[in-house]
Order: structure tokens, then sequence, then C-alpha cells
């Protein structure tokens, strides 16, 4: 096809508004990382499942190979939104609220009456949200659920004249849009910090976040499962270990710090953030467990095949993202 | 026999799937199987829906929802049941009060003839015995309906289903759905016995629908 064709400098004016991350080649850099991390869980856990003896050791290896395979699926989906550029990001983050919203409700005793809050959560707070985003408003990003949602929830619920456990289902539902939506929104919300001499690349951030805090998950399980002894909270989880915990933690601060050279961060402040990330996310896989525990469920779904519904694989991701957003907006931007 | 399945139907079912994120477990037996009557607890208008969508294809080629006919037998609501589900629409109560006066007597004995005449050599229904749409949270004492239609044709399996979580999507009058993941799990097939009553019976048909319920579990 000649360039001199009518539509092209259209198409590609169009492509590269969409497609800016394909400009940035450490971003390829990355995904080939990941793809190498990939390709030696599978070949790794081939090579376990030959050699496996016995059903408790078979089993661990068969979860171990079903995330694997979700892993894979997950990092397709993960790369083609960063591909994308904004709109995707913001697109598949929206989408993911709205599954881990899903699942949180469908573990709460909510009435009858709580339908129509929840069409509004739902429809109407969630699509705002990710919107307010897309347009860069900052500052009713930040205060729309807080403030007007928190508000807006316990009123509407009045409203409908029902009041048994009124409170508890006021609340139920503010802690799910607060963790699920509001939470959770603060990962895309990285793409619109302006980081100067960081333009132009900010997707990396939100590849970085979501990176360390995933990788800390992986190796708080891979050390747990290597050499965990001492339980944490054995009421709340019996598979976190002290040793899962420093082992994950130090190695997720670890692989931080050696890839602070796509961040904006010096190599002690990328240590420094992701310890943040790590330790926020054994919080989140703390009271998220908390959460399952008391509703005497083990996952919140059944969604991603080893790893259980979304909310089990993003609960890390929901308490790490705003702390994340905010220690580099005031550390970063001006 | 998939040809058979009215392309609106496959939409229509995906869509509810999809809204409904419904997971499905068959607890007591396989999802391929001979001419049955899936009986279930009623909580939602979407529930047969759900349910027929959950079968596999060649299944649901050959099951029909029995549906009321007050509800259904209007304008879209008619296309809909008769043409795209090939729902078998009845006299919602019309089985009732088997026993009672002579003519709700002789109408219950045509709802039954009908249900029969629609099981025919080879078709399946889906069958709500509550006869309306409760909360969700406690299931109604079972109509007569299924008792006459299971002495009727005692040849054909009657499957216990429990539908949790549907009737929080989408609540009695409510228009919008609330897109919650449902759980729906078919029991053990049971037969009805030569000796039972009808009480005892529908008794038993509604404790195997209760106990499928997995409250509080994932």
């Amino acid at each position: 096809m000649s360039a001199g064709w009518p539509g092209y400098r259209a198409l590609q004016v169009a492509a590269a508004g969409w497609i800016p991350q394909i400009k940035d080649p450490q971003l390829a850099y990355l995904f080939g990382g990941v793809l190498g991390v990939l390709i030696f869980a599978s070949v790794t856990g081939a090579i376990l499942a030959k050699t496996a003896k016995g059903d408790a050791a078979r089993a661990t290896i068969d979860n171990l190979n079903a995330r694997t395979r979700a892993w894979w699926k997950m990092c397709a989906i993960f790369a083609l939104t960063l591909l994308i550029g904004r709109i995707g990001s913001l697109i598949l983050f929206a989408l993911m609220s709205l599954l881990a919203l899903r699942e949180y409700i469908t573990l709460m005793p909510t009435r009858r009456a709580d339908h129509r809050t929840l069409i509004w959560s739902f429809f109407f707070i969630t699509p705002l949200q990710y919107y307010l985003i897309g347009i860069r408003w900052y500052g009713l990003f930040a205060i729309m659920i807080p403030v007007f949602a928190f508000l807006f929830i316990p009123t509407r619920i009045a409203l409908t004249g029902d009041t048994e456990h009124f409170l508890e289902r006021a609340a139920k539902i503010q802690f799910g849009i607060m963790v699920c939506l509001y939470s959770l929104s603060y990962a895309p919300a990285l793409l619109m910090l302006k980081i100067p001499g960081f333009e132009g690349r900010d997707a990396r951030l939100l590849f970085y976040l979501v990176l360390v805090a995933q990788m800390s998950d992986v190796l708080k399980y891979v050390w747990g499962k290597l050499i965990g002894k001492h339980k944490i909270v054995p009421q709340v989880s019996p598979n976190k270990t002290w040793e899962g915990f420093c082992g994950g933690v130090l190695t997720a601060t670890a692989l931080g710090a050696a890839l602070w050279w796509i961040t904006p961060f010096t190599p002690l402040e990328a240590a420094g953030i992701s310890l943040v990330i790590a330790l926020l996310g054994a919080a989140g896989g703390l009271v998220m467990s908390a959460i399952k525990r008391d509703a005497d469920v083990k996952d919140f779904g059944a969604m991603i095949e080893g790893h259980g519904g979304i909310l089990d694989r993003i609960d890390s991701l929901c308490f790490a993202a705003p702390i994340f957003f905010h220690v580099v907006r005031y550390c970063f931007v001006p | 026999m998939s040809a058979g399945i009215h392309p609106l139907a496959n939409v229509i079912a995906a869509l509810a799937r999809g809204v409904s994120g419904v997971r499905i477990r068959w607890a007591g037996c396989r999802p391929d199987g001979g001419q049955r009557i899936f009986f279930a607890n009623h909580t939602s208008h979407l529930d047969f829906v759900v349910l027929w969508s959950a079968l596999p294809r060649e299944v649901r080629a050959r099951t029909r929802p029995v549906a009321a006919q007050d509800y259904w037998e209007k304008g879209v609501r008619a296309y809909l049941a008769r043409r795209v589900f090939r729902a078998v629409l009845v006299h919602r109560g019309g089985t009732a009060h088997a026993g009672g006066k002579a003519e709700e007597f002789a109408d219950a004995r045509t709802v039954i003839d009908r249900l029969a005449e629609a099981l025919g050599e080879e078709e399946s229904l889906i069958f709500f015995p509550e006869g309306s749409r409760g909360t969700g949270e406690t299931i109604a004492p079972f109509r007569s309906g299924l008792y006459h239609l299971a002495r009727r044709r005692p040849d054909v399996e009657l499957v216990p289903v429990c539908i949790e979580n549907l009737g929080r999507v989408l609540p009695k009058g409510e228009v919008l759905p609330v897109p919650l993941i449902c759980l729906l799990t078919f029991g053990a097939p049971m037969r009805i016995e030569e000796t039972e009553d009808k009480r005892s019976f529908l008794e038993r048909a509604r404790a195997a629908v209760t106990g499928l319920r997995r409250k509080g579990q994932s």
C-alpha cells in the first residue's frame, strides 16, 4: 500500500495516538523478561509434574501448573491493554473493579431493599470513577467515592425504609466500593501523573506497580511452600507464614530495586517503594482472607484457574495501589 | 437436535449467563441423560433462562420450560415464551387444588394432560413447583402439580435443582439486574414410590431442593 493512499496518514496518526507505548522499547524488554519468567515457570512445572510423588505433592504441583497457565493469560491481557494505551488500561481496570465488586457483594448478605443502591454502585459510580481518571480530573477522582458515594449509599438505603441491619448493610457496600473500586482505580490513575522527565512513559509506572505487587504474592507463595513453618495468624489464613512473608517481601524489594531503571526513582528509592508495595500487598491479602474466613469461603470466586476469583488475585494490588500512587505523587510530582 | 433452538434463545441464554456469572455444580447426576423433569426453587424471572442455559446444547434442544400463562401470554412475552423458548404455558395454580371442587379438578386435569403431552417421547421439562416467585430466602411449600405429573409419568427422572442468589440479581418487581454470581446445583434424580402419598412426596421433593443449598460455601 502506497503512502499516498488517502487514508494512510489518518490511520498512522490514529495508530500512534492509540498505541503510544509501542514507541517505548524498554517496555518491550520488560515484557520479554516476563515472557522468560513464564517460560521458566512452565518448564519447571512440567519437570515437577513428571517427578512428583504422592497425592499431596501432586495436588500442589497441579495447582501450581494451573496457576502458571492462568498467569500466561493474565499477562497476555495486561500486555495487550497496556499496548492499547490509557483507554485500554482504563477499560481493563474498570472491568476488574466490576468483577471484583460482584464477587465481594455475592458473599455479603445484602437485602432486597439494597438492590437499587447496588445498581447505582455497579452502573453509575464505577463508570464515573474511571471516567474521572479518563478526563484527568484528579480533584474529583480523589474524593468522589470517599465523600459523595460514602454519603449517598446510606441515604439511598434509608429511602427504602428497610432498617434491618441498616448500618451493617451500608458499611458493607461502602467497604466493597472502597476496596474493589476506589483503591483499585488508583492503579490506572498512575497514568495521569505528570512526572518531570518521565513524560510519555507513565505506562511503565503501572507496569512496575502491578509487577512488584504480583511478584511479591508469587514470591511469598514460593517461599512459604519451600520453607514456611511459623504461621502468622492461623485463625485467618493457614497458608501465610513468617518465612513466606519475610522471604517474599525481601525478594520483591530486591526485584523492585533491580528494576529502578524503568522508573523515575533512584535504586534506593525504588527499594523503599517496593518494600511499601510488598508490605501493603501482604496487608491486602490478610484483610481479604479475614473477610473470606468470616464468610466461610475459601475463595471469592472461581474465575481464574488455580487462583480462585479476581478478588483473590488483586487483593494485594487493591491495598498497594493507593499508597504507591500517593507516595509517587507526593515525592515526584512538583 | 440443536437446529431446534431459536437463535434468539441462545443469545438471551448467553446474556443471562453473563449477567448472573452462574456457577454450575452437577452434584447428583450427569449433565446428559434421558427424559427429565428439572424442578427448582423460583426466585426470579431469570430462573428458567439460566437453568436452561446451564444444560448441554443437545439437552437444551429438547427441554421446555413450564411457565405461567397469565404472565407470559401477551405481546413480546408471548413471543419469547412460545416461539423462542417453546414454553409450555399453563394456568397458574391450575394444579393447586386438585381434589377440590369439580371444575378446578377438571382444570388441573387438563394442565397435567398438557404437561404429559409436552413430555412426549423425548422432551424434558423445567418446572417450578412453588408456583410463584419467592423471596429467595425460604422455599415455599410445593404445589401438587409435580406429584400428579410424577404419577402420570413415573418413567421420567425428577431432578432437583437449587438456584441460589438469582433472586438477588433480579428481585421481584425490579427491572435492572445486579450482576452477582449465582450458583446452580443439580441434585440426584428421584422417582415417586409406588405407595407414596401426595404430601410426603412433595415434602421429599422440597427437601431434595433445600438439601442442595450451599449458603456460606463457595
